[in-house]
């Protein structure tokens, strides 16, 4: 088999080459800032770091045609000339280096060729490695959350005390910015923020878990097969609308309605109101409640629903006292599901429910959620040592503990289920 | 007795019948929502397909000047001016140029540009209105409220009435909303560069969560001992699916922009975010329509003596392919549809231009959605909607091609 010969020979030295390829890429921004310091006039360097590092930024992006700043005046014609061709041979030399190893490796797997080596079984051997590190891309993913998360956390609680960001009930990060300020710390009192959160999850969960529930409990067990093919996946829709599109309806309509109801009726309503995000976010999340409920109620063993039905239940008290408890495990999965994923959601809340840190239990004043502070701390300018910038990462870590914890509970929780019934 | 026992039946047979209106009733109102969301959309988004404008005639035949020295803007202002606007002061005449589309001077020079023999003549040109003149010939303005708090004042409302008379304004399809990039101007703001945008993000994503999370698939499921790191690779992609879309974007920042240095707003980026929010439903759907591949087949394919790896990529993967497809579209279509990552790693920039690679700056189409529904101009809530019309139907197209994908190819076992 001629091919596997082929293809032993091309990884062998080819994989080998992209490894290499991977860090020189990773490196090579090091080394052309290196590279770059380097070449500074000195009388620059005097200026101090700052001026240092926009000058470097600026020589990096341009680094394919410094002709072209010359009139920046950061080097001298000569100097420029000199970077270039330092660039220009550290970046040819790599690549040549690669290409020798590369020739090299393919050299020597193709002495290994003869007429007794077993090439499918060496290749297949490389193969099965290849796919177990792409499957371990996954696990490296999560670790980088987990890193990232917990250094930049770390570096927040450097500045601001662990108790007054889990116990604080003030959030106003913005007047950190302001130097020499009055509280020119900022106040980093988290409390407002995840009350904000379960408040709207609350409102949703209230929304979606009743109207999930009934409409599985009617496609599993009342509607006809053809009904229940026919609007399943329309109720799934549902879930494939882009929340996106969900925020601005809840800005631009439900937000509004709420306001000139709440008015008619005499009560003080604001416009991005925590009521109008968290009804939204329940009709967004009623297909989530709905889909495993129904594949769990639809699991229940035929013989629990005929012995009900066979002592003269009603279907009604069959599905109440029988398949429900039954499937309790399950949809209580389903529900947990669905929780995690209201705590997540963000932009349904970043459009409708508001930025101002208002410790209320009131669904119709305006608060803020976990989401909505990482977004509006993040988006725009950001220096990034501000504990206004970092705080967006402690929070963000909170967010995937809840949610971490959440999603283990459901999966324990529908797989004790599913073993109880196979 | 009997009595009692008919009034318990009654009652019975009434819960019943109450129990299945719950049932009926609630997925009525999810269906409803549904409807009300997607039919709100479309009447609200109606104004942003046409524009209102005139046409108005452009004097070039006096003039003699070569292409590249006509100053478009000024060309524009003088010959606005020749219409009839009884001004005698500056402020007035400024106001009354406010009437039109600042966007009018660049469309002039495109059609100059493209057809350079109109130098030297006369010929009318249709220019577009302002967004506050277009939304005054669109809904009319409310009288009641006194000048200052108007949009537009008593003088521009008789010139706009005068033009209406003289039989001038004409609507037109507004080609604007699908030809062009972002803008400050509503008139002139189109939904191109977004979706450009989108699709480049879209296509990084697909290179790279697709081979990953199919070959990743294909180990877990056929070559992969089963043992505690197995175990763990496992939990861990059912845990990654569940994780909420922001926290991919903190990662996206953390880790390819502030630690790997690479470009902010750009397609790159938030192709690699979402390709690592894709790779786990891309990989459990893998896995699940390899499982739903008969063992027979594998096992017939092991006794005549293929290698695990053969029987894997000549018999279970060309059955499992529809399923996998399926499974990818329809996580890409998730992806396309997010914006939340996409925000934290600058891709909320505002972008005039049409990206055209994958290091440009860009935003995508839901992105775009969310800059234009905090726009104040009145104006941008049309476009917004339009936009979210133009979202969701690329998400239907997407999403069809994965039925049909499954209704003709899939496999019945």
């Amino acid at each position: 088999m001629p091919n596997y010969h082929g293809l032993f020979v091309i990884l062998s030295s080819l994989l080998p080459c992209i490894i290499f390829l991977i860090v020189f890429i990773s490196i090579d921004g090091f080394i052309k800032g290196v590279v770059i310091q380097n070449h500074l006039p000195n009388s620059l360097i005097l200026l101090g770091q700052e001026e240092v590092d926009f000058s470097v930024s600026i020589l990096r992006n341009n680094i394919h045609n410094l002709q072209s700043i010359l009139s920046l005046e950061i080097l001298s014609t000569d100097s420029a000339n000199s970077l270039y061709n330092y660039y220009f041979f550290y970046r040819a030399g790599f690549l040549t280096l690669i290409i020798c190893i590369t020739t090299f490796l393919a050299y020597l797997a193709g002495k290994k060729l003869n007429v007794r080596f077993d090439a499918r079984r060496n290749v297949e051997k490389i193969l099965k490695f290849i796919f177990f590190v792409f499957s371990i891309v996954a696990v490296l993913t999560t670790f980088g959350i987990i890193l990232s998360l917990i250094f930049e956390t770390v570096r927040f609680f450097s500045q601001v005390s662990f108790s007054e960001f889990l116990f604080g009930i003030h959030w106003s990060p913005q007047t950190a910015i302001r130097e020499g300020q009055v509280g020119s710390s900022g106040s980093f009192g988290a409390i407002p923020i995840f009350t904000g959160t379960l408040l709207i999850t609350a409102i949703s969960m209230l929304i979606a878990v009743p109207l999930g529930l009934y409409s599985a409990i009617y496609l599993s067990q009342y509607a006809r097969p053809k009904v229940r093919n026919y609007f399943k996946p329309i109720l799934e829709i549902l879930a494939g609308i882009p929340t996106v599109v969900y925020g601005f309806f809840a800005a631009l309509s439900v937000g509004p309605f709420i306001r000139s109801t709440g008015e008619s009726l005499g009560l003080t309503v604001s416009t991005e109101s925590a009521l109008a995000a968290g009804l939204v976010m329940g009709i967004m999340i009623i297909p989530y409640v709905s889909s495993l409920s129904d594949d769990v109620m639809t699991a229940v063993p035929e013989s629990l629903r005929d012995g009900s039905l066979a002592l003269g239940a009603t279907k009604s008290e069959t599905i109440r006292k029988v398949i429900f408890p039954a499937a309790l495990p399950g949809i209580v999965g389903a529900i947990l599901l669905a929780i995690s994923r209201a705590i997540g959601e963000t932009m349904i809340v970043v459009m409708a429910a508001g930025l101002a840190a208002n410790l209320t239990a009131n669904p119709l004043s305006a608060v803020t959620t976990v989401t909505v502070q990482i977004v509006t701390l993040l988006v725009g300018d950001q220096e990034f040592d501000s504990p206004k910038t970092l705080a967006a990462f402690a929070l963000g870590l909170v967010l995937f503990f809840i949610t971490l914890v959440l999603n283990i509970l459901a999966m324990v929780t529908v797989r004790k289920y599913r073993e109880r019934y196979e | 007795m009997s009595k009692n026992i008919n009034s318990m039946m009654l009652k019975r047979q009434s819960a019943e019948k109450r129990f299945r209106f719950y049932g009926q009733a609630s997925l009525a109102i999810a269906l409803i929502m549904l409807v009300v969301i997607i039919s709100s959309m479309t009447y609200r988004s109606i104004p942003a397909f046409t524009n209102y404008g005139l046409n108005l005639s452009i004097n070039l035949s006096k003039e003699n000047i070569a292409q590249d020295n006509i100053n478009y803007r000024r060309l524009i202002r003088d010959n606005i001016s020749l219409l009839d606007s009884g001004c005698d002061d500056r402020k007035c005449r400024k106001e009354f140029l406010r009437l039109f589309s600042s966007g009018a001077a660049y469309e002039l020079r495109d059609t100059i540009e493209n057809d350079p023999s109109l130098i030297g003549k006369d010929f009318s040109k249709f220019i577009l209105f302002s967004d506050d003149a277009d939304l005054f010939y669109k809904f009319g303005i409310d009288n009641s409220l006194p000048e200052s708090e108007r949009r537009l004042n008593d003088r521009e409302i008789t010139w706009l009435n005068g033009f209406k008379e003289l039989g001038l304004v004409e609507k037109r399809f507004s080609t604007n909303l699908f030809t062009n990039g972002d803008s400050r101007e509503p008139e002139i703001a189109g939904v191109l560069g977004a979706v450009i945008g989108s699709l480049l993000t879209i296509l990084i994503t697909l290179i790279i969560s697709f081979p990953i999370g199919v070959l990743s698939a294909i180990y877990l499921e056929s070559f992969a001992p089963k043992n505690k790191l197995t175990d763990f690779i496992e939990v861990n992609i059912n845990n990654l699916a569940a994780v909420p879309s922001i926290v991919f974007g903190l990662l996206g920042l953390a880790l390819f922009i502030n630690f790997f240095g690479m470009p902010r707003s750009a397609p790159l980026v938030g192709g690699c975010v979402l390709s690592l929010m894709t790779l786990p439903v891309i990989i459990i759907a893998t896995r699940a329509s390899l499982q739903s591949v008969p063992p027979s087949i594998r096992e017939a394919a092991l006794a005549v003596g293929a290698s695990e790896m053969q029987v894997v990529f000549q018999h279970l993967l060309p059955a499992a392919l529809p399923g996998i497809l399926t499974g990818t579209i329809i996580g890409l279509a998730r992806a396309f549809g997010e914006s939340a990552p996409l925000l934290l790693i600058g891709m909320v920039a505002f972008v005039v231009d049409i990206p055209g690679s994958f290091t440009d700056p860009a935003t995508a189409l839901p992105v775009q959605v969310y800059l234009w529904a905090d726009s104040p101009e009145r104006a941008f809530v049309a476009k917004t909607s339009a936009a979210t019309l133009v979202l969701i139907f690329l998400l239907i197209i997407i999403n069809l091609a994965a039925v049909i994908l499954r209704k003709k190819y899939q496999l019945k076992w």
